[in-house]
């Protein structure tokens, strides 16, 4: 069984009297376990695809199928528990608290989850310990390195323990041997078993995935893992 | 989300950003400061206006020249009055009623009394010996004036304590000759220190027989007639009476007023109550504009956090924990503000007492729990928008903003 199965996707946003289809007639099945690529020029519909994903937005016609159940039809309440469970984000501009500490930004998940404070603790020694970042557990964002705050967001991403992870363009800050790191750690992610989707426009790190899909003006123009 | 987590959670959120919180802690505790200084002001003054006419005596009624138009009574009467016709007669007839215990008449003007080439001005008191019994005043040394006697035979004076020790210094004082305008007394007694009593104090006054106040005011009407009700029950009868007896004494004509002491209490006691609540009220006012700039305060937070909210929503917190967050802080924010406030106000009102030491400038209990609720339920109340607003923001669009 496909871990994700989008079927007749639409996505159309309404600016003033036109109209523009981000995404349009999509159908994609994505196993678990998958390292994809999602790739094409800008403004083709590759953050809006992983949105959809990641159940921050909403098709306006079509299904999506995440393990096995139909989640576009779930209240605002489920849908953020499966956020909070299957899915970790990575973001571009990293999107960590500014006034918390690397430690406190790798605890938000579980604390938004209702985690005891005291297995909190345990597990984010350990995911900095992981990340090398255990003697920047105090620091705050603005004290870090671009290519640390990146591991502190990827630290926050798993800590979760998600099925799968969506990056958007999580190189996209840092420079090509930072952003190498970067990837190395996802891939590592990827080998343990964690499904990797990754939004880039860079070829070079396209290449790098097992599977690509190629996005033009919102739809798929090429899948090399298509079956 | 737990309890506690929520709690430090919006506890950093508020610290975060320590301008906009000093803004809106300031803004809350100027309103509740208001509140609690000015109650303590207003309640203060009612408080220390009550305890003066409490201090008159008890079960007191009082008999003044005129007609009251209005039927009720007005406080500037207290004070003044224009003279009619009541007189000492009118007074011992009205001691003989059934609920009535005694009376004491008064006559009231100023004088000015020398003794040994010292001279001061003082409030001359007529009366007889009932007056003492009435008031509750005592004397120091010496005595209070004899008993029944009102004839202008007895030129006898007591002293209040303060004009006492201004005329004779160290020197004792009874014994001694006064002259008080173109008379001279004999004092028989000095007071004892009472301090004040409402619009004339016992301590400055000269107490003569009210005979010899009479013919050196040359005047035969009273200023008051002081009426001493038998008990509490016997107030209203005695008023009554007395009343009924000045009717008939003074050929079927309704031509003075009585009051008792206790319309007077109630009268004070309603009119400083309703300043104490309008001026509560009016603090209230700046209460409610801290509400708004906690509201205005609280939307530029989210504005200013859209992205953080953005964050949370893709880390899977649904809306009623973003909500909750805000509302959380904006109630942190107004307690801390309604405790600051509240501090300041029991300052400002510590300081009135140490400005006025008569004064007895407590908020009253209403005034500080008022305060502090209504901080808090504004600061929750005008905290619902702003937090509502983040709970529904879009993720896709929060997250975009940078
Ligand atoms: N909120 C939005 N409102 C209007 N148009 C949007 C919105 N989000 C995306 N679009 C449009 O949808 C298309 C796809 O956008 P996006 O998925 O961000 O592209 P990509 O990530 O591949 O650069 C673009 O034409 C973009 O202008
Ligand atoms: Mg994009």
């Amino acid at each position: 069984m496909a871990l994700i199965e989008l079927s007749a996707i639409e996505r159309v946003f309404t600016l003033g009297d036109s109209e523009v289809h981000a995404l349009h007639a999509l159908d994609l099945a994505i196993d678990a376990g998958e390292y994809v690529a999602i790739m094409g020029p800008s403004g083709s519909g590759k953050s809006t695809l992983l949105n959809l994903l990641g159940l921050l937005d909403h098709p306006n016609a079509g299904t999506y199928r995440l393990e096995g159940r139909d989640v576009t039809t779930l209240s605002a309440e489920e849908q953020a528990r499966v956020r909070r469970e299957r899915i970790g984000f990575v973001f571009q501009s990293f999107h960590l608290v500014p006034r918390l500490t690397a430690a406190e930004n790798v605890a938000l998940p579980m604390m938004l989850a209702g985690i005891a404070p005291a297995e909190r603790g345990e597990r984010v020694a350990k995911a900095l310990a992981d990340y090398g970042l255990t003697d920047r557990a105090g620091h705050r964002p603005d004290q870090l390195s671009g290519g640390q705050r990146q591991r502190v967001a990827i630290a926050r991403a798993t800590i979760m323990r998600p099925a799968m992870i969506l990056a958007d363009e999580p190189t996209g800050n840092l420079d090509r041997a930072t952003g190498e790191d970067v990837m190395e750690l996802l891939e590592g992610l990827n080998a343990s078993g964690v499904t990797l989707i990754v939004v880039t426009h860079d070829p070079v790190l396209g290449q790098r995935a097992r599977r690509r899909v190629m996005m033009e003006d919102g739809s798929k123009v090429e899948d090399t893992g298509a079956r | 989300m737990r309890p506690a987590d929520v709690l430090r959670f919006a506890a950093g959120s508020a610290t975060g950003y320590p301008l906009r919180t000093f803004l809106m802690v300031l803004a809350m505790s100027i309103g509740v400061a208001a509140v609690v200084m000015l109650t303590a002001l207003g309640d203060g003054a009612r408080r220390y206006v009550v305890n003066e006419f409490s201090s008159l005596g008890s079960n007191l009624v009082i008999v003044l020249p005129g007609r009251s138009e209005t039927g009720g009574f007005n406080p500037a009467n207290a004070i003044t009055g224009t003279p009619r016709d009541l007189t000492v007669a009118d007074a011992q007839a009205i001691a003989r009623a059934p609920s009535v215990l005694r009376t004491a008449p008064l006559t009231i003007g100023t004088s000015e009394a020398s003794y040994g080439g010292k001279l001061r001005d003082a409030t001359v008191v007529g009366t007889t010996a009932d007056y003492f019994l009435i008031r509750g005043l005592t004397v120091a040394q010496g005595r209070i004036l004899p008993a029944g006697d009102t004839g202008l035979s007895s030129s006898v004076a007591i002293l209040g304590a303060k004009v006492r020790e201004e005329l004779f210094g160290a020197e004792p004082a009874v014994g001694r000759m006064i002259r008080v305008g173109d008379r001279r007394y004999r004092i028989i007694g000095v007071m004892a220190q009472s301090g004040q009593g409402l619009g004339m104090n016992a301590d400055e006054v000269i107490v003569l027989p009210v005979s010899a106040a009479q013919a050196m005011f040359n005047t035969n009407t009273l200023f008051r007639i002081l009426v001493e009700a038998k008990g509490r029950e016997a107030i209203l009868t005695a008023k009554d009476e007395a009343a009924a007896i000045i009717k008939a004494r003074h050929d079927n004509e309704e031509d003075v007023t009585v009051i008792t002491q206790d319309a007077v209490l109630a009268t004070f006691d309603r009119i400083l109550g309703v300043l104490t609540y309008g001026v509560a009220g009016i603090a209230g006012i700046s209460l409610a504009v801290a509400g708004i700039l906690v509201m205005n305060v609280m939307l530029v937070a989210v504005t200013q956090r859209t992205g953080e909210i953005g964050l949370m929503k893709a880390l899977g917190a649904p809306g009623h924990t973003i909500r909750n967050a805000f509302l959380t802080e904006a109630a942190l924010l107004s307690a801390a503000g309604a405790v600051l406030g509240y501090l300041i106000g029991e300052g400002g009102a510590f300081a009135l007492r140490l400005m006025f030491p008569t004064l007895p400038a407590y908020a009253p209990a209403w005034a500080v729990i008022a305060a502090l609720g209504t901080a808090l339920v504004t600061g929750l109340l005008f905290g619902v928008m702003p937090a509502n607003r983040a709970a529904r923001m879009d993720p896709v669009q929060a997250l975009a903003k940078r």
